[in-house]
């Protein structure tokens, strides 16, 4: 199924959940915020969420330092 | 004819001067500004000159100093900063400097949480002193920011923040400001905030290590509540270290982003799109009403 990652489209395995795609994406889970389809995801549940095809998702990577 | 006398727009007889004009309105004063220079001339005055008599030694009032806000800014951009109330959660590098733009710009109510004490290594980039070393970061800070804006309702939290206490600790904020160090203390942070307050705008900060260049520093809007400031990708772990001057650029973009959120400008851009509400304006569902009490904001 195809999904909008941050504007850009994205081919994942059906069936795939939030966890799985952070880990495809090669993004560490505690250090990211997600919104499905305009709503916030809590990192609790990441390995729930299964996303459906063309679910739009915005990923912000946060790095360290402030 | 009209002149400026310590930002306050007055009459005066025409044909006075400096001189004159400082016996009769401050005796006391002991030094004169007349149009940005010092001068001990009794010159004589003109229509539309700026005039400030300083009376050495004595600290103006907050009165005096809401008055100066308020012919800087304009009356009512400074009556909607002033009834807003921003946290800053983190007084670290960004934090520290993000409440001190924001104090000095009138924000009325300020609430800062931190569960550090202030080190020598903080010096090289944040807004402490050597005297200050191992006072909690929040009561140096609240020490400064009381000596910037006499006004300013401040609350402060020696306390480690996390997603258990954000929500009571930061309850009447209009805005958060994430101002952390760390990573996941950003991401854990971001999902809260946007969880438990989904009108509430939080600016938070990703990318400001190292010594690349100014101008990378942007704010962006990857969410409809979330504003990042940064280059998205400099990590401290990555480039090794954080330097005062590109931290503050990061630190500015967020206080500036507060103030213009607060004015119910768009933070990324003075294109009129579409227009943005200020937060203190929105009208909020009972239980995200928010209440600036003055007890709350620590009075």
């Amino acid at each position: 199924m195809q999904l909008k990652i941050n504007g850009k489209t994205l081919e994942v395995k059906d069936g795939c959940n939030i966890e799985a795609l952070l880990q495809q994406l090669g993004l560490k889970a505690d250090r990211v915020a997600v919104e499905r389809n305009r709503n916030i995801v809590m990192r609790s549940d990441f390995d729930t969420t299964v996303l459906q095809n063309n679910d739009q998702i915005e990923i912000v990577n946060f790095v360290g330092g402030g | 004819m009209r002149i400026s006398i310590n930002e306050q727009l007055h009459d005066i007889p025409a044909e006075m001067t400096l001189d004159q004009l400082r016996r009769h309105k401050y005796p006391g004063a002991d030094i004169c500004v007349l149009n940005g220079a010092e001068t001990k001339a009794n010159t004589p005055l003109q229509s539309g000159d700026r005039v400030v008599f300083i009376c050495s030694g004595h600290t103006p009032s907050t009165e005096e100093f809401n008055a100066m806000l308020k012919a800087r800014h304009g009356v009512e951009v400074q009556q909607t900063l002033e009834r807003s109330c921003v946290a800053i959660a983190g007084v670290g590098g960004l934090g520290s400097n993000v409440a001190i733009a924001l104090a000095r710009a009138g924000i009325g109510c300020l609430i800062i949480a931190d569960q550090d004490v202030v080190e020598l290594s903080n010096l090289q980039r944040q807004q402490y002193f050597l005297d200050q070393i191992g006072c909690p970061k929040v009561t140096a800070m609240a020490t400064t920011l009381k000596r910037i804006n006499p006004g300013l309702h401040l609350t402060t939290h020696h306390t480690r923040v996390d997603s258990h206490n954000l929500t009571e600790l930061f309850a009447s904020a209009h805005i958060l400001v994430e101002a952390f160090d760390h990573a996941s203390a950003k991401a854990e942070l971001t999902q809260t905030w946007l969880q438990t307050f989904p009108e509430r705008p939080l600016v938070a900060a990703s990318g400001v290590a190292g010594f690349g260049a100014a101008n990378s520093i942007i704010t962006q809007r990857p969410f409809a509540r979330l504003y990042v400031c940064g280059d998205g990708a400099s990590a401290v772990e990555a480039v090794g270290s954080l330097c005062a001057s590109r931290v503050g650029v990061a630190a500015s973009h967020q206080a500036h982003a507060v103030v213009r959120l607060l004015l119910g400008l768009d933070p990324l851009t003075d294109t009129p799109t579409t227009k943005h509400n200020s937060p203190i304006d929105k009208t909020l569902s009972n239980t995200e009403k928010i209440d600036i009490d003055k007890k709350q904001c620590g009075g």
